[in-house]
């Protein structure tokens, strides 16, 4: 193979190499350091005089006399059945001290898109044992949502008890986790893993690290070799399979890094424009096939730079997952545990995974009701700082009371508390029984005689 | 001086340089918007730019492992689309790749360098022949008909040929490709033809649409019409609604076609269209809404320069089927991804950066879409109509930005999307008083007609009500509501109803999805006779506490839910009639 000695330039990430013969764009790169080292790196234009390479690791120890080889292939993960309980560094290498993987196939990080046509809807109700997910932002299979938090807040608990705890009624089949560090620090990285040798889901795990001190580029190939891996597993080994991506706000510093490094025009907040189609590129990773057995379903967390939900990480994530988790500073302070704010988190993919066939038919318009009642006692709060309780009216101090009931019955929960669904209805509805009936108006009078609990009581005194 | 003759189609240049989806060509004598095959798997693309002796083209497949020096070849055309029966049903990628064909030929995921055709050129339609030999048909004439679905097809003389005199028609089974028609000056005419995309398909005339899109929702038709022909525009942060009202209006409006482009959004949004439509009725027809229904998805992660071809895939189909005389909605899910592919390639291509990296001609573009929609007269003299409705997804919910402001300027409504209603699940989670309709006057006798003399004052004083509500909201906020006066403690009872009964939809339920004028009628005019009943009351007498708390009322929310809700209403308002007077007759 030909090597190149005819650097021109390294400026960030980036290293410009000239007169070279025709080189693919996109194609897979070694620089080749004087001690003989190997950084890897990626073609990101091409022409006839200049080749603008990416490189996934710092671009230390590389100089004008470093050796350039193109390998005339894209970058492939090696991937087989025997990653499964694998710690891998963010770049695919083994860090566990185990063996190399011995590849089955040798597969393009890239990945193409799936074909909307050959899509399934996801439609399987995944039970995650809390309760604000379950009743009100339910989680289905093959879905890709994602937690928004913000620095210092327990999202990380929140993660792990939902790959702990989630499964499929009826279902035996425990998930296989793919997780994916980018840039979390080691401490957080021994929190994911303790829990899950703990739990023995590591048997059942690949885990990528790209820690805080590895180098930033390189974060920009984890998530794919994550998902590479991921799409094999579920496609190829029919196996369910929940990836966890966190923290995404590194990854697109990552990004922006590289923007800033090719003078590129920023979008906004100095973020590339074209970040929209490359979360794009990541998250879409994530759904069911028609006519395969396994499916991919996505947890990306990021944080949330200050708190902000309309700053460009989340704003995109938002736009492009199904959904998202709000975990909420302010219900931590108030020492509540998960504090997932209900009211802007959503999972759109709710309405295909609730009702008869898959919950109860109560499900949804539980769910709508729980939500007007909580964001009008939670509105009252702020009229009720200003003019007092007394101004207020019988029907607002209702309303008043409801919220802080939610908080405190509906939302607060244990750690390792595992609620079914039904717990979790009947639950809401206890907390609905507390308003008078006719405030009930998101719910149809057949729903209210059958599952409220004042007409179940009085069923039973009459059965 | 030595005239350059114009070089051959099927020439081959070459690669010079790639970088990402926007490549660069040397040794083509090409014109813009030619459509381009570029290196040895001929991956399609499109001339956007002309530079010295180079060539810029955007490419619609993914561009990895392409060299410099690899070949490109102009095929001298332009970005075009097939026209003709097979297009009902269908789900294409951004250039009219069928994308069930590409499943059959690639798999699951979208390999490249496979091209399909947009119609099947296989199969056989009955086609019956409306004009007989010796009969004069010019461009736009319909010449015959396919059942296509419950749709009939109308095959169209091509707006770009001449007229002339039938010479020979054929009756019988063809393929899309087969001439049906020939006419004495020799041209030859098939069920398929092709228009180029970029240009809009000509018609006899533009008229001002009269008549309101009806789509069963409520706060749409009872508030903030649409005109058939006429253009809207629904901004919203993410999650706010955007893609659940648009399919609500493919769904239930009452166009006789639709057109909905999943323009850089979700896989899975399209999976559900394509699950759900088949199994859904048309209520106006009673057969499965998929059969008026074209569908393009390229979505977010797919190659971003077909991203772009996507909308005017779209329109172009669209005004196809407006031009045999149909009234066809399109839907664009969402323009701002449109505008960011733009940018994306813009900024590839060095241009000067206008507004937040958005090229100058960003609004150009817009306007030239909307303008795109319209009832019109057609080429053969029929009336057919485009309507345009395109969600605009703002960064950060925010509407200052050059997206939704170029569009705003041109859009004749506006549905503003609030996050603070979504987050309360209030569903469509439009605003009533940012949101607004031109069409109101136009449309204001169509009202008076079809639904009743009544509507139009009905509609003003809901909008006056909820106006004053806000005002008086704002004093709540400083003094608490039993603070206000006895009447307008009504008000705010009264507007509370108007949100929560009318304005309030759900699109998932299965009767309230869909609500027709005169139910929308009946449900304000009941609203609109409980606020008489208690305004009198309360001049007579009555505390407010008391009216607000009669039982009857309360069960007047359950009338959406209803789908025979007539006499069940009735029950309601006479209970609430006689209640009051009850209490009228105690005070
Ligand atoms: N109870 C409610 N039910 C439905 N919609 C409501 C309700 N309260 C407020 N809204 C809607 O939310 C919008 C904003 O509400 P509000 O005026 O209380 O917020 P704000 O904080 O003052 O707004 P801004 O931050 O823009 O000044 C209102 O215009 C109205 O459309
Ligand atoms: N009319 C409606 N009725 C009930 N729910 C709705 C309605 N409109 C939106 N929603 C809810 O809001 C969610 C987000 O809507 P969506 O249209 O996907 O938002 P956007 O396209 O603006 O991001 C949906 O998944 C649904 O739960
Ligand atoms: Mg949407
Ligand atoms: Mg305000």
């Amino acid at each position: 193979m030909k090597e190149y000695r005819t650097i021109s330039k390294i400026a960030g990430p980036l290293v410009f190499v000239e007169k070279t013969e025709p080189v693919g764009y996109g194609e897979l790169v070694n620089i080749v350091l004087f001690d003989g080292t190997i950084k890897r790196g990626q073609v990101l234009d091409t022409s006839d005089d200049l080749v603008v390479v990416q490189v996934f690791e710092t671009t230390a120890g590389i100089g004008k006399d470093s050796g350039i080889r193109f390998l005339g292939e894209t970058i492939k993960m090696p991937v087989g059945k025997e990653m499964l309980g694998r710690i891998l560094s963010g770049g695919g290498k083994p860090i566990d001290g185990g063996p190399e993987i011995m590849p089955e196939k040798r597969l393009d990080i890239t990945g193409a898109a799936i074909n909307p046509y050959a899509r399934a809807s996801p439609e399987e109700f995944i039970q995650t044992g809390i309760s604000t997910i379950d009743g009100t932002n339910t989680l289905v299979r093959g879905q890709k949502l994602p937690i928004f938090s913000g620095a210092g807040l327990p999202h990380n608990n929140i993660a792990l008890q939902i790959a702990r705890q989630s499964k499929v009624l009826g279902s035996q089949e425990a998930f296989a986790v793919v997780f994916a560090a980018m840039g979390i620090t080691k401490e957080e990285a021994n929190h994911f893993m303790h829990d899950f040798e703990r739990t023995g889901a590591l048997e059942r795990a690949v885990v990528f690290l790209n820690l805080a001190d590895d180098p930033a580029v390189e974060r920009i190939i984890t998530p794919r070799l994550a998902l590479t891996t991921a799409e094999y597993l579920a496609f190829e080994l029919d196996m369910h399979v929940l990836v966890i991506l966190t923290d995404m706000t590194n990854y697109c510093e990552a990004l922006r890094q590289i923007g800033a490094a090719r003078e590129e025009v920023p979008g906004r907040r100095g973020y590339p424009g074209y970040m929209y189609t490359d979360l794009a590129g990541i998250y879409e990773r994530a759904g069911i096939i028609k006519g395969k057995k396994g499916s991919i379903t996505q947890f990306p967390i990021l944080t949330m730079p200050g708190d902000d939900i309309t700053h460009p990480i989340p704003d995109l994530t938002g736009y492009i997952t199904e959904g998202q988790i709000v975990v909420s500073r302010e219900l931590h302070r108030k020492g509540i545990y998960p504090p997932i704010n209900v009211l802007p988190s959503l999972s759109r993919l709710m309405n295909l995974g609730i009702g008869k066939e898959h919950t109860r038919e109560d499900h949804k318009k539980v769910s709508d009701q729980l939500y007007a009642a909580y964001a009008e006692g939670n509105d009252l709060r702020g009229l009720v700082a200003i003019v007092g309780k007394d101004a207020l009216s019988e029907r607002d101090r209702m309303f008043l009371e409801f919220a802080d009931l939610f908080e405190n019955r509906f939302v607060r929960q244990g750690y390792n508390e595992d609620r079914s669904i039904f717990e979790t209805l009947d639950g809401g509805w206890n907390l609905l029984a507390t308003l008078p009936v006719e405030q009930l108006v998101r719910i149809d009078r057949d729903l209210i005689n059958k599952y409220h609990p004042k007409f179940r009581q009085e069923a039973k005194e009459q059965g | 001086m030595e005239v350059k003759e114009k070089k051959e189609k099927g020439q081959e240049g070459v690669l010079r340089r790639i970088a990402g989806p926007v490549v660069t060509a040397v040794n083509i004598d090409a014109h813009m918007y030619d459509v381009v095959k570029v290196g040895h798997e001929e991956l399609m693309g499109e001339v956007i730019k002309i530079q010295g002796d180079e060539t810029i083209i955007q490419v619609y497949e993914d561009t990895s492992g392409i060299r410099p020096g690899e070949p490109v070849t102009n095929t001298g055309l332009s970005l075009a689309v097939e026209l003709g029966p097979g297009l009902l049903t269908s789900i294409y990628d951004g250039i009219q790749r069928p994308l069930s064909v590409l499943v059959d030929k690639m798999g699951d995921f979208i390999q490249r360098g496979v091209s399909a055709p947009g119609l099947d050129h296989q199969k056989k339609w009955e086609f019956r022949p409306l004009v007989k030999e010796g009969d004069k048909v010019s461009p736009g004439t319909i010449i015959g008909e396919v059942q296509e679905t419950n749709i009939v097809h109308r095959i169209l003389v091509p707006p770009n040929v001449q007229g002339g005199t039938v010479k020979s028609i054929k009756t019988g089974s063809f393929t899309v490709e087969e001439i049906v028609c020939t006419l004495d000056t020799g041209t030859q005419l098939a069920m398929m033809q092709k228009w180029p995309v970029r240009v809009p398909r000509p018609v006899t005339e533009k008229m001002n649409p009269t008549i309101p899109l009806i789509t069963g929702q409520r706060i749409l038709d009872g508030l903030f019409p649409i005109a058939k022909g006429g253009t809207a525009a629904i901004p919203g942060p993410f999650g706010s609604g955007k893609t659940v009202t648009q399919q609500q209006l493919a769904k239930w409006s009452d166009a006789e076609i639709v057109v909905y482009i999943g323009c850089g959004e979700r896989g899975n949004e399209m999976t559900e269209v394509l699950t759900e439509f088949p199994e859904l009725e048309d209520p106006k027809t009673g057969k499965p809404l998929m059969e008026r229904t074209v569908l393009i998805a390229n979505t977010s992660n797919m190659p971003v320069a077909a991203r772009e071809a996507s909308v005017y895939t779209g329109i172009t189909i669209a005004e196809y089927f407006r031009d045999m005389g149909y009234d066809v909605s399109l839907m664009a899910d969402s323009t701002s991804r449109w505008a960011e592919a733009m940018r994306e390639i813009s900024s590839r291509l060095e241009e000067m950066p206008g507004e937040e990296g958005y090229p100058a001609y960003l609004a150009a573009r817009l306007s030239e879409f909307y303008e795109r929609a319209g009832l019109v007269r057609t080429l053969s003299g029929n009336n057919g109509s485009v309507s345009v409705i395109g969600a605009v997804s703002p960064p950060g919910g925010d509407f200052s930005e050059p997206v939704t402001q170029n569009t705003l300027r041109i859009v004749k409504v506006f549905w503003a999307l609030d996050a603070k209603l979504s987050q309360r699940r209030h569903f469509p989670a439009i605003n009533w008083l940012n949101s607004y309709s031109l069409y109101l006057d136009t449309l204001h006798d169509w009202y008076d007609k079809e639904v009743s003399p009544e509507w139009n004052v009905l509609r003003s004083w809901a909008m006056e009500v909820l106006q004053k509500e806000a005002e008086l909201q704002e004093i709540v906020q400083l003094v608490g509501s039993d603070a206000l006066p006895e009447a307008e403690q009504l008000t705010i009872e009264i507007a509370r109803m108007i949100r929560e009964i009318f304005l309030q939809q759900n699109a998932y339920d299965a009767v309230d999805t869909f609500c027709d004028m005169a139910k929308q009628y009946d449900m304000m005019k009941a609203i609109k006779g409980f606020a008489d009943l208690a305004y009198g009351a309360q001049t007579a007498g009555v505390s407010p506490a008391q009216i607000i708390s009669i039982k009857s009322k309360n069960d007047l929310p359950q009338i959406k839910f209803i789908k025979d809700y007539r006499p069940e209403l009735e029950r309601i308002q006479k209970s609430m009639d006689s209640e009051i007077n009850i209490l009228r007759s105690s005070a």
